[in-house]
């Protein structure tokens, strides 16, 4: 059974044009994302996935960058290709997404009630009194204590996770096929990002949505991520089922990423690094370009972009030293 | 026994919220610090780990005499810390420096780095020109940076080397103390490593004993000698780290546990979702101020502060449980 | 990023060398009188010649030579006002908003009266006990400055006490005074400037206000203020010597605020709101 996937995206390019030169961003991504799945993407500040995210929504500034190339296939249709009408039709239908600064994510001057009821208007319903009805509902959802009395209130009365819960109500409100959440709890304190993190994933299990999860946490992967795409410098470097990245990390960077974080349990005393800074965004080598920082990179790997090959059935690595399992 | 390095008696600080211009009135207290005890010895760290709100932060800038406590006291090497003028103050100036979490905040802009690393020694007159001139490149070479790095300006270095830039600043007097407030936070995640193994080598080197604000408790693991965990401007439990990660006893200390992620898909552990919101600590709940939101509440719990008991490792609990 | 703003540079620049290089550039001394040319207009008129390329007044003085000194005296007391002024809001600004609680509300209010009290009226009042001049029109010129300037830099410095550098200065054992000096003043000199480049068309147009009211320059000393006032009551006759100066006027301002709108998205957008 061959169902079409949720998301596809093709050889996608965005880029900065700026003054200093062409930024490189997002540089040849492609991905699918299956209907129902959770698909992570996992890198460190400049790798390009919170513009992957944008350039999927098409949100990117457009003073200074344009996707250059590249599909995004949403149910099978070229969301590139749509003119800026249809684009406001596909947001916040079928594909709608969580940031990660709870604080801006609201409008200060409007009730959260009102903010929900703009939403949920959207969708083209009009008896006022049905609106107010969903909202509760969608309120409920997830998990928002005292729903009734939380629509009159503002969003400077709640605290970083309830402003997080209403943000995830306006987006779960339209029952999109994708939701993309860029870093939702990075802002979040421990706790609060546990439950954060439970509600979506039962959002997620319960409507049979696909989710694409953002994020700089290996942690947030393995809890509740069921693939993963690592990114580096502007290109997704390594993807896989969440198990077999963790039990068998075939790119140096995946490998370096995940040893430099500290345990909980003890193990070594000192934490892999990874020596140096990414390159530059405008100023590319052509070979491989983690391999100024790479342990095992050779001449080959500075001057040849390695290909992806298969580790296994599902899981790929771009690096001439991966060993295919 | 030795004075500790450092100590905190019942320290404790509340913000008053007033209202009126002139003739303020004071309509409730901030309860930041409640009677908070904790000791550090010479050379150690110590985590103090909580989420936000729970008065780590306040307790940081006590120690840093950035703020006086409302009662109790701080000691360092036996002698109290607050209310110091002249050269008593500046003798604990030059002991206890401090690095914080943000590394786009924590460096003036307009100033060159061997300004900024030299701004301790300057102040405190502790050299020539040219004796402060090697002692900055000294620094600058101690926390893994060059010395011709130092004449630039803070805009032209990474996060990461910012952070190096001020530890560098805080180490020029060579303190007995330095407070981290949440010092990778900020940090990318491959940065964190280069950074924490760069404070562990320091204070190996230097025999500094740190005390560690962080809200992340694997870092608190690999970092500090003693864990102390605070709650609503409390020490809920407090104790050698090793010993708490064997056998955590709060139950808030088990929820903190019980929420951090997974290093692997297949490691999902035990859950305690706490229920509600963290109270307001303008109006902390009566008795033990988690029992609003412990999974283990017993009836006396909303009534009377909790006893705190140490066992003979040192671990201390502040819960009805262990009664 | 805007590109330089040429144009207003361009008159900027102008000014400046008519203001340094008076002496030679003008064509006659302004104070030279002729009677017997006395309100003939500018040479493209009929009655005009090119030995007066401007026109001249009632008593016969050149036009063109009275606006280019004029353009030396109205950059002196622009230039001394706003540093006296601006100097001072700088200051109080910075000590306001870094030494806080009761000193900082006591500024304030006098910041507030300061905006409520007529400056006009009190440069009036000056120039009539203090006698015209230079010195009175400078302090008049001042007094329109400071707590404008006071209050701008204070709201700066609040935001910049919160930065984690000044918390690390303390730590350090720097004494308030000087966090003031090396931590506070430099990060606020970025405000400052764009603050004065944005007044000094306040000033220009204050100095020519004044002497318009006859409490500014003493005649026979030609300022642009001045020249307009002179020309008041012949507007319907001989228009050039009020449009003229007037026209200067507004040229200067004009350039100054649109330099110092490039000067501050240069240096800050976040200005945005000056």
């Amino acid at each position: 059974m061959s169902q079409q996937p949720a998301l596809e995206v093709r050889d996608l390019h965005t880029h900065f044009f700026l003054r200093r030169g062409v930024v490189k961003a997002v540089d040849g991504v492609s991905f699918t994302l299956e209907q129902g799945e959770v698909l992570g993407i996992v890198g460190e500040s400049g790798c390009g996935k919170s513009l992957t995210a944008l350039s999927i929504l098409r949100l990117i500034p457009e003073a200074s960058a344009r996707t250059v190339k590249g599909e995004i296939l949403l149910n099978g249709e070229d969301l590139l290709q749509k003119d800026p009408a249809a684009m406001r039709e596909v947001r916040g239908r079928q594909v709608a997404m969580i940031l990660q600064d709870p604080q801006t994510s609201l409008n200060p001057v409007f009730t959260i009630g009102n903010q929900l009821h703009e939403a949920i208007a959207r969708q083209g319903e009009s008896s006022a009194k049905t609106v107010k009805e969903r909202a509760i509902e969608v309120l409920r959802r997830v998990k928002l204590a005292a729903p009734e009395e939380r629509t009159i209130q503002y969003p400077h009365q709640l605290s970083g996770g309830m402003k997080q819960r209403v943000v995830g109500a306006i987006s779960i409100s339209c029952a999109p096929d994708v939701l993309i959440a860029d870093e939702p709890t990075t802002a979040l304190d421990v706790t609060i990002q546990l439950q954060y993190l439970k509600l979506l994933k039962e959002l997620q299990e319960s409507s049979g949505m696909a989710m694409l999860f953002i994020t700089h946490d290996f942690g947030v992967v393995a809890k509740i991520c069921d693939r993963v795409a690592v990114m580096y410098a502007g290109r997704i470097v390594e993807m896989g089922p969440v198990r077999e990245i963790f039990d068998n990390p075939a790119h140096p960077y995946t490998q370096a990423l995940i040893g430099s974080v500290p345990k909980m349990v003890s193990t070594s005393e000192r934490l892999s690094t990874i020596e140096g800074q990414p390159p530059s965004l405008s100023d590319l080598p052509n070979g491989c370009r983690f391999a100024e920082r790479c342990a095992l990179a050779d001449d080959r790997c500075r001057s040849e972009y390695p290909k992806v090959y298969d580790i296994s059935a599902s899981h790929t690595a771009s690096c001439w030293k991966a060993t295919p399992g | 026994m030795s004075t500790p390095l450092l100590e905190a008696n019942d320290l404790t600080k509340h913000f008053t919220v007033s209202k009126g211009l002139l003739f303020s009135k004071e309509i409730g207290r901030v309860r930041a610090v409640d009677a908070v005890n904790f000791t550090l010895e010479a050379g150690q760290t110590l985590g103090l780990v909580g989420e936000s709100g729970c008065g780590k932060t306040t307790t940081s800038r006590l120690v840093l005499g950035l703020e006086s406590p409302t009662s109790g006291e701080v000691r360092l090497n036996g002698n109290p810390i607050h209310g110091l003028t002249g050269a008593n103050e500046r003798s604990y100036r030059a002991n206890v420096q401090a690095v914080f979490q943000d590394p786009w905040a924590s460096l003036n802009p307009r100033m060159l780095v061997k300004d900024i690393v030299a701004e301790s020694l300057r102040v405190t007159n502790w050299g020539t020109k040219s004796e402060i001139s090697d002692r900055v490149q000294e620094l600058m070479l101690q926390v893994g940076l060059t010395g011709e790095q130092a004449l630039q300006y803070p805009h032209e270095f990474s996060g990461g080397q910012r952070q190096r830039v001020a530890l560098a600043s805080a180490l020029a007097l060579q303190p007995k103390l330095i407070v981290l407030d949440e010092p990778v936070s900020a940090l990318d995640v491959s940065i964190r490593a280069q950074m924490m193994n760069l404070l562990k080598d320091i204070q190996v080197q230097e025999n500094v004993a740190y005390l560690l604000v962080a809200h992340d408790l694997a870092t608190v693991r690999h970092m500090a000698d003693w864990t102390a965990v605070m709650y609503l401007g409390q020490i809920v439990e407090y104790a050698p780290t090793v010993k708490l990660f064997e056998n955590v006893r709060h139950p808030y200390t088990k929820a903190l546990f019980s929420a951090v992620l997974p290093d692997h898909p297949d490691h999902q552990q035990d859950e305690i979702v706490l229920v509600g919101e963290v109270p307001s600590p303008l109006n902390p709940p009566s008795g033990c101020r988690f029992h609003t939101r412990c999974p283990f509440v017993m009836e006396q719990c909303a009534r009377i502060e909790p006893p705190i008991r140490t066992d003979d490792a040192g671990h201390r609990v502040a819960c009805h449980l262990e009664a | 990023m805007r590109r330089l703003p040429l144009i207003s540079l361009g008159i900027i620049f102008t000014m400046v060398l008519m203001a340094v290089f008076a002496p030679w550039l003008a064509p006659y001394s302004p104070t030279d009188q002729s009677l017997p040319n006395k309100l003939l207009p500018p040479f493209w008129e009929e009655r005009g010649t090119v030995k007066y390329l401007l026109g001249t007044d009632i008593f016969g003085r050149d036009v063109l030579s009275r606006l280019i000194y004029g353009a030396r005296v109205s950059l002196i007391v622009t230039g001394i006002a706003l540093g006296v002024g601006g100097g001072i809001g700088l200051v109080l600004g910075i000590v306001s908003g870094y030494v806080g609680g009761k000193l900082d509300s006591l500024l304030m209010r006098f910041v507030d009266a300061a905006f409520a009290f007529p400056t006009i009226l009190f440069a009036l009042l000056l120039a009539v006990t203090m006698g015209q001049g230079m010195v009175t029109l400078t302090i008049a010129l001042s007094l329109f400055l400071w707590a404008g300037f006071a209050r701008v830099i204070r709201g700066e410095v609040l935001a910049l006490k919160q930065r984690e550098f000044v918390a690390l200065a303390k730590v350090h054992g720097c004494s308030p005074v000087r966090i003031m000096a090396t931590h506070i003043l430099p990060n606020v000199l970025n405000t400052f400037m764009v603050l004065l480049t944005l007044n000094v068309g306040v000033i220009i147009v204050g100095e020519a206000s004044l002497s318009f009211l006859g409490a500014g320059v003493p005649p026979p000393t030609p300022s642009w203020g001045l020249m307009v006032a002179e020309g008041r009551g012949k507007i319907a006759s001989a228009w050039w010597l009020t449009l003229i100066p007037g026209i200067a006027i507004t040229l200067v301002v004009l350039a100054f605020n649109l330099f110092g709108d490039w000067l501050r998205d240069r240096l800050d957008p976040k200005l945005r709101q000056l």
